[in-house]
């Protein structure tokens, strides 16, 4: 314990010498190195070093998903520092409460969320470890996304046995641009609050983005019109918001309650309305078991499509929230057009 | 086509914002109405007007980003107009944002905030045991967690009512309350946790008070429920106590503010009753190591139960985390006038979970502790019978056992696989010993101290988050008594809402 207090006394020490030598002498990270002499210190310098030359004048924004993350980096620009914390191809409603998230909510301006109860079996015990007063609820740090959006499905009566149902609607919005528009709005909003210097280019971005969506918006339905109607089988309704955007039919799940695993029998009778509804394609998300999804196919002569809501989540989608959608779009008319 | 699209989704538009203008209407009446029939408002009575008002302010949001549809819509190129009647014919949302203003409004109805609800989430999970043993001592024998199995047949380990939400903007609370059956058929209360704690505090300080388990090593903090198996660590149940560390007080934390996370705890509790087992606790005036003791009392601050833990963690690549920490506990015991408890402890808990998690799984995890005591025993009068000689009957000798200082010490390491999802495999190994203390001199070994070993694997079900099956096997071997099998089925329901569960 003795030798725990000691390292823990060092550390405003080090925190403060390293304040003063940047300012002051403008001592380099190297010299700063000659103090500390083990690796581990070694490393905690360099860490508090970096932590102080970027604290300055930037957001530091913690998103919850990618997909916020992409669009409140079209909107924030340079001006803002972003850290996400589901990674694109994990399974958000069960991302890990790692405590290493705790110190990255702690030095948060602001928490980006989807405000859906995506994040509900997570964010909690993060919240409540984090102890900062700007992302409390209610306060201008704290960013709740599904503001402003007409939520879908949202159950009249909360019942667990037709699966695990979100109280506030399908959280899965962000796969229609209109959506992601309206949330790109809220955030430039959102942060000229917190930033009132860059409002204007907060607003400046958000309108450079919003005319970069609605031309690319003109493309994705030229590119869907003649699908419309078309039906593509899904393993989680987290393809709602997309479906109606784009006039496609999601109407099928491999999953018989959402967060319920699939059955056979269930499976059987999936694949006998594929059949019958001449549906072609199943979609699959990078977490969900692509075994399932290739067996329904299997059977029904359908192809199986790798897709991802979050940027990054499948190949070619690093670029942010218009590479997605672009990759989305072309890749879903590819295979329902093959197939015809 | 695309004329009449778009002249489909102007007429839908409208008719979305004549509604929308509508309830507004209604509700601008409802308001008059309120303030007609009240000539004084009284406080409550502002606060629903407040209320409302705030409804109408949401309402007159979604209008706002209607029209903000419609203009975007009209912004775009005539060439535009196929596609756009896609997106144009796009169905209004009917269970959307304003389905609860749907429902007419009654003067009977409550007014509540947004979609209503509580102001603290509640929950139950009750957690239930079915199976046997060769052991004829199940109940503190076999099992030493006071919510283990506690005899052969059907168990009802705990049903936990959990009660949390904010309390204020400056409080959070927190408590749990659980109901057992014990072995003789009654129904017994525990108030398990029930606290307050700060949300911001400055400084990266928390302050948590009330009843609570103490942050002392992983699974002393975790409900049972939340175990990963069906008992409790022999180590916890040795030193720790059957019912875990956890009594009345105060601690505060401070989140260190280091680039990885590392957090420091110090705590202050009660040191005596039941739940301070290796402190001032009389033990229902059974013997505990070798002297029957008293009931404690604070009498000045340094009779109280202090507590002290570091846990740091780490992320080793993006998939592994790593959480270590160390605890302390010291306290005045009951054996003596001046006799204290030490217990320390150590943690370790690391975790790979798959990039492509579905629902948590894959993931392999694995969590060990070990903990050692130093317990300072009074000196303690009492009569042992010394064998007599040459055959001779035996006689009692009034005897002073000295003062002396027992240590125990135990570990456990367990290891979870979720090898698909809703299925885990697990295996624990169990290992408590103490060294040969003098009052075993006096009266030979005493068994609740004895080396012990024990290895249980077993496979747990998640039909969903809600449920859970778990069957589990326990190879026991008890120095001076034996080896022993025991096979439990363990069955859990939750009702309600739950918290997500700390790292």
């Amino acid at each position: 314990m003795n030798t725990i207090m000691k390292t823990n006394s060092l550390i405003p020490f080090l925190k403060r010498r390293d304040a003063e030598s940047a300012e002051k002498r403008g001592v380099s990270l190297s010299s700063l190195r000659c103090f500390a002499t083990s690796a581990p210190l070694r490393l905690l310098v360099a860490a508090l070093f970096f932590y102080g030359a970027t604290a300055q004048a930037k957001l530091n924004l913690v998103v919850t998903t990618p997909d916020l993350a992409a669009i409140a980096k079209e909107v924030g620009g340079d001006q803002v520092e972003i850290t996400t914390l589901a990674r694109p191809t994990e399974d958000p409603h069960f991302v890990d409460a790692k405590p290493s998230f705790i110190v990255k909510l702690n030095k948060a301006d602001a928490l980006i969320e989807g405000g859906a109860e995506l994040e509900i079996g997570w964010l909690s015990p993060l919240l409540n470890g984090a102890r900062n007063a700007k992302i409390q609820p209610g306060q201008p740090g704290r960013i709740l996304c599904s503001e402003g959006i007409a939520m879908r499905e949202v159950p009249t009566v909360l019942d667990r046995s037709k699966g695990d149902l979100h109280a506030a609607g399908n959280p899965h919005f962000i796969v229609d641009p209109l959506n992601a528009r309206i949330v790109a709005q809220h955030l430039a909003d959102a942060f000229g609050k917190l930033d009132a210097k860059s409002a204007e280019k907060f607003r400046a971005n958000f309108d450079k983005f919003a005319s970069a969506l609605d031309a690319k918006m003109v493309e994705w339905q030229k590119t869907m019109a003649p699908l419309k109607g078309r039906e593509v089988v899904a393993y989680h309704n987290s393809w709602l918001y997309f479906a109606e955007g784009f006039g496609l039919k999601i109407e099928f799940f491999l999953e018989p309650k959402p967060g319920i695993p699939p059955s056979p029998a269930h499976l059987a009778e999936v694949m006998a309305k594929m059949k019958e509804t001449n549906a072609r394609v199943v979609i699959v998300d990078p977490y969900l078991n692509r075994q399932t999804a290739e067996t329904a196919a299997r059977g029904t002569g359908a192809t199986v499509l790798d897709v991802a809501q979050f940027p990054g989540g499948v190949k070619g989608t690093d670029g942010g929230y218009i590479a997605l959608m672009d990759y989305l779009v072309n890749s879903l008319a590819k295979a329902l057009g093959e197939k015809k | 086509m695309s004329g009449g699209a778009v002249m489909n989704f102007e007429g839908l538009s409208m008719k979305q914002i004549k509604q929308m203008t509508q309830r507004l209407m209604k509700l601008v009446l409802v308001v008059g109405a309120f303030c007609l029939f009240t000539g004084n408002l009284r406080a409550q009575e502002a606060s629903e007007l407040e209320q409302l008002k705030k409804e109408m302010r949401e309402m007159r949001k979604q209008m706002q980003q209607l029209e903000q549809k419609i203009e975007t819509l009209e912004r775009k190129p005539q060439a535009a107009a196929p596609p756009v009647a896609s997106v144009v014919t796009q169905p209004a949302p009917e269970t959307a944002p304003a389905a609860p203003a749907k429902k007419s409004w009654s003067p009977a109805d409550p007014i509540r905030v947004g979609k209503g609800g509580t102001y603290a989430d509640l929950g139950l999970v009750a957690t239930f045991a079915a199976g046997g043993s060769t052991a004829n001592d199940i109940e503190g024998g076999t099992e030493l967690g006071g919510h283990d199995p506690n005899q052969r047949g059907f168990t009802v380990q705990g049903v936990e009512l959990n009660l949390q939400g904010a309390i204020d903007p400056y409080f959070r609370g927190n408590a749990n309350v659980a109901f057992m059956v014990d072995s003789a058929g009654e129904t017994q209360v525990e108030l398990e946790e029930a606290w307050l704690e700060t949300m911001s505090l400055p400084g990266n300080l928390q302050v948590r008070a009330g009843q609570y388990l103490t942050d002392f090593g992983r699974i002393n903090t975790q409900h049972p429920h939340s175990w990963a198996f069906v008992d409790a660590p022999l180590v916890s149940g040795r030193l720790l106590g059957p019912d875990g560390l956890r009594n009345p007080g105060a601690r505060i934390s401070w989140l260190v503010p280091t680039p990885f996370y590392s957090e420091l705890f110090f705590g202050v509790q009660d040191s005596q009753g039941e739940t301070a087992y290796s402190f001032s606790y009389d033990h229902g005036g059974e013997p505990f190591l070798g002297r029957v003791n008293g009931t404690g009392s604070v009498e000045r601050f340094s009779d109280m139960l202090l507590t002290t833990r570091y846990a740091a963690s780490f992320d080793l690549t993006d998939n592994q985390t790593l959480l270590a920490g160390a605890s302390a506990a010291f306290g005045p015991n009951s054996s003596g006038t001046d006799t204290d408890t030490q217990i320390y402890g150590v943690d370790l808990y690391w975790k790979w979970k798959s990039p492509r998690a579905h629902g948590g799984f894959p993931f392999v995890a694995w969590q060990t502790e070990a903990m050692v005591r130093r317990y300072e025993a009074g000196t303690y009068p009492s009569l042992v019978l010394q064998p007599g000689f040459g055959g001779l009957p035996g006689y009692p000798v009034y005897v002073i056992q000295p003062e002396e200082t027992i240590t125990d010490w135990g570990l456990y390491s367990q290891v979870l696989w979720g090898f698909k999802p809703g299925w885990v495999a697990g295996l624990r190994g169990d290992f408590v010993t103490g060294e040969t203390a003098q009052y075993e001199e006096l009266y030979g070994t005493d068994l609740s101290r004895a080396p012990r070993w024990r290895i249980s694997p077993n496979l747990t079900w998640y039909p969903s988050e809600f449920s859970k099956l778990r069957l589990q096997y326990n190879y026991d071997d008890r120095d001076g008594i034996g080896v022993d099998h025991s096979v439990w089925l363990q069955f859990e329901f939750l009702l309600g809402a739950h918290a997500a569960h700390k790292f």
